[in-house]
């Protein structure tokens, strides 16, 4: 965390519903982060754990009726979002916050050059002509490492390999100089080694070009090498969040130590038999009222069964909800 | 560990499967996928070898075509010393039971109309003469073994979560007591905590019932965890055979250095100091393989000879093979 700087985008306390047939789904539930400049912010969880859903209810993507924003607040440079007339939301959104989808293939539009898909945003967010707005597209091919950008913007999607329609999705992220882009697993269906690639790439525009990002993954290893700051998810609440070297080094929830001690290396100890968090994530039709990780937690006690923790302070910038000192391997005295 | 004299389960030799590609109004065929082009292993019965590589490299369609789920265009696959590449009609299906599969995504591989009961009773079905009151009890038995409630065996697969569907597809692989087993990223589609779950699962079985695994994977951490042996695969070809830990510890093939390097490792103090091989540019069409050396449009010490010619999979000694023109036979890297 870059201490001083103004956070560009704060969360906090927020809810997503979603009304279905068989009644509410709470997939967010209570919320709060908050991102600063040039920070990249790891958010990890199963599927299910509601990272998704957090950030596309951010940026009001997601659609309405079913979903809809319970409560919580979203200030984007001091702002709130969620009063935000459309037109102004509309601007914001692929303007100054980008996003990066999992699956390049379905979010580009099979029957568009990559080049009109660039143009497009450019022309509509910043107002450049048409010839300026096509210069900047070949430069932003370029800076995602495609090579002979220029040639390229006439081709389609289809034309394109798994890890260069990845690329595409990046710049045209990048393409109005996002203060923050969101990134949802945006290396989950690519090959290690292409992963690799894009990963070195993220890291190089990130020192270039000093944005905040939130890159959400289930892949623990990914977010050790890359983030600044970890946000562990689960049931739609974060259970932990802190510095990447004291989560990793340091793990309080739970959850969060399941987590880490559940995933084999390439590299160290081998352990001869892997640890597993036996059962099921929830699902949520009502908001919880107890700690929804105490049915398939190895600490559970009384409390938590009655008790959702709230987020208690570890150290500077860590935090953990859950009513179980991991230090003393005690129940919590607060 | 298995009798190092005792005779191979499974040993594949030359094993070529090409797909033919048709063109034009007629229908010419215009050329081929070298999906799978020669390929050598052996699996010694009680062990389990990985088989990894990227998307396209051609690993799962030689985990079908060494069971024969398609008609291989050459080479030979000798199951316990007998020949099973070319066997057609009554004879293969006398085989069937000995070898069977795991599918990787188990939505897609449970028939959505059957109950688990019938899905995992229809090899029993097929193959085996029982009447309806054994064949239940087997399904029982099964259905414990693989730790699946036997009170929903009546319920459809849609009723499941995604790691309980894959044990209802073990538990219908184990059905007629094969030797053998192909797991076709088993655990691809699942979330990480489940998937060490599966994991043990197949670890236990495989101790109890003295089963061999053909394991095919993407993740290189789940490989190491599983395998005793690896088998690397690029563009249809292996290029590097060894053990475990040999492989792990001291990679020979640089394509193999770079997947073990890409894969992220989930502790921030390791991955600050990492040194990280990446690769450029993308894994070539096996329609149009480079000449000489598969892996030379990649290859960081690429040099003259790799572009003009083929290395061969040579045997370097201690069950160790690698194909690479850097690698003396003595087994160092050069």
């Amino acid at each position: 965390m870059r201490d001083g700087a103004a956070p560009v985008l704060e969360v906090s306390d927020l809810h997503t519903v979603f009304q279905t047939r068989d009644g509410a789904v709470h997939a967010v539930n209570g919320v709060s982060f908050s991102i600063a400049p040039g920070e990249l912010l790891g958010v990890v969880g199963e599927s299910g754990s509601g990272k998704s859903v957090t950030m596309m209810s951010l940026m009001g993507l997601l659609p309405s009726p079913p979903a809809r924003i319970a409560g919580g607040s979203i200030l984007y440079q001091g702002r709130e979002v969620r009063e935000m007339p459309a037109r102004e939301m509309r601007a914001l959104r692929g303007g100054e916050i980008g996003f990066v989808f999992q699956d390049p293939m379905t979010s580009l539009n099979p029957v568009f050059s990559v080049g009109y898909q660039l143009i497009e945003p450019l022309r509509a967010h910043l107002g450049l002509s048409k010839a300026a707005a096509r210069t900047r597209a070949a430069e932003l091919l370029g800076l995602v490492g495609i090579p002979d950008p220029q040639a390229r913007l006439d081709d389609f999607p289809h034309q394109f390999s798994g890890g260069m329609r990845q690329r595409v999705m990046i710049a045209l992220a990048l393409s109005c100089d996002p203060k923050v882009l969101i990134a949802d697993e945006p290396t989950t269906a690519l090959d290690v080694t292409i992963q690799a690639q894009i990963l070195e790439l993220i890291r190089g525009l990130r020192r270039k070009l000093g944005m905040g990002i939130i890159w959400i993954t289930h892949d623990l290893g990914l977010v050790a090498g890359i983030a600044d700051r970890v946000m562990v998810m689960y049931a739609g609440c974060v259970v932990e969040q802190g510095p990447v070297r004291e989560l990793f080094a340091n793990p309080q929830h739970p959850y969060t130590i399941a987590l880490l001690s559940t995933v084999p290396n390439v590299a160290g100890p081998r352990p001869h038999r892997l640890r597993t968090i036996e059962g099921q994530p929830p699902i949520l039709t009502a908001p919880p009222q107890a700690c929804p990780f105490a049915p398939r937690c190895p600490q559970v006690f009384n409390r938590c069964r009655v008790e959702n923790p709230v987020r208690m302070r570890i150290s500077d910038g860590h935090d953990a909800a859950c009513w179980w000192d991991a230090a003393t391997g005690e129940p919590r005295r607060a | 560990m298995p009798d190092a004299v005792a005779p191979p389960l499974l040993r594949v030799s030359d094993l070529k499967m090409h797909f033919p590609i048709f063109k034009g109004l007629l229908r010419r065929r215009v050329g081929e996928i070298k999906a799978v082009d020669g390929i050598s292993f052996e699996i010694r019965a009680g062990e389990t070898l990985g088989l990894v590589g990227e998307s396209g490299c051609g690993k799962s369609t030689a985990g079908r075509a060494i069971l024969r789920l398609y008609q291989p265009t050459a080479g030979a696959v000798e199951l316990e010393g007998r020949d099973i590449a070319t066997l057609e009609g009554d004879a293969l299906r006398a085989l069937r039971p000995q070898m069977q599969m795991i599918f990787q995504d188990p939505q897609a591989s449970l028939n959505p109309r059957m109950t688990v009961a019938s899905i995992i009773g229809e090899p029993l079905l097929e193959h085996a003469r029982m009447d309806r009151s054994a064949r239940r009890a087997r399904v029982d038995e099964l259905m414990d073994q693989v730790g699946l409630n036997r009170t929903y065996a009546n319920r459809y697969p849609h009723e499941f979560s995604g790691g309980q569907r894959q044990r209802i597809g073990i538990a219908r692989a184990l059905a007629l007591n094969p030797q053998f087993i192909v797991c076709d990223e088993p655990i691809a589609a699942l979330d990480v905590s489940i998937q060490a779950q599966v994991v043990n699962l197949l670890e236990d079985l495989q101790e109890k019932l003295g089963l061999t695994y053909l394991f095919i994977s993407h993740d290189l951490s789940m490989v190491r965890h599983l395998a005793t042996r690896v088998a690397v695969m690029y563009l249809g070809r292996l290029v590097e055979v060894a053990a475990r830990e040999d492989l792990y510890d001291a990679p020979l093939h640089p394509y193999t250095q770079a997947l073990i390097s890409a894969v992220p490792s989930p502790d921030p103090e390791i991955e600050a100091r990492r040194h990280r091989i990446i690769l450029t540019g993308d894994v070539p069409s096996p329609a149009n393989p480079p000449k000489g050396c598969s892996f030379s449009t990649r290859c960081p010490k690429v040099f003259d000879r790799c572009r003009v010619d083929d290395p061969a999979l040579r045997d370097l000694g201690h069950g160790r093979f690698a194909a690479c023109h850097l690698v003396e036979p003595t087994g160092q890297a050069a």
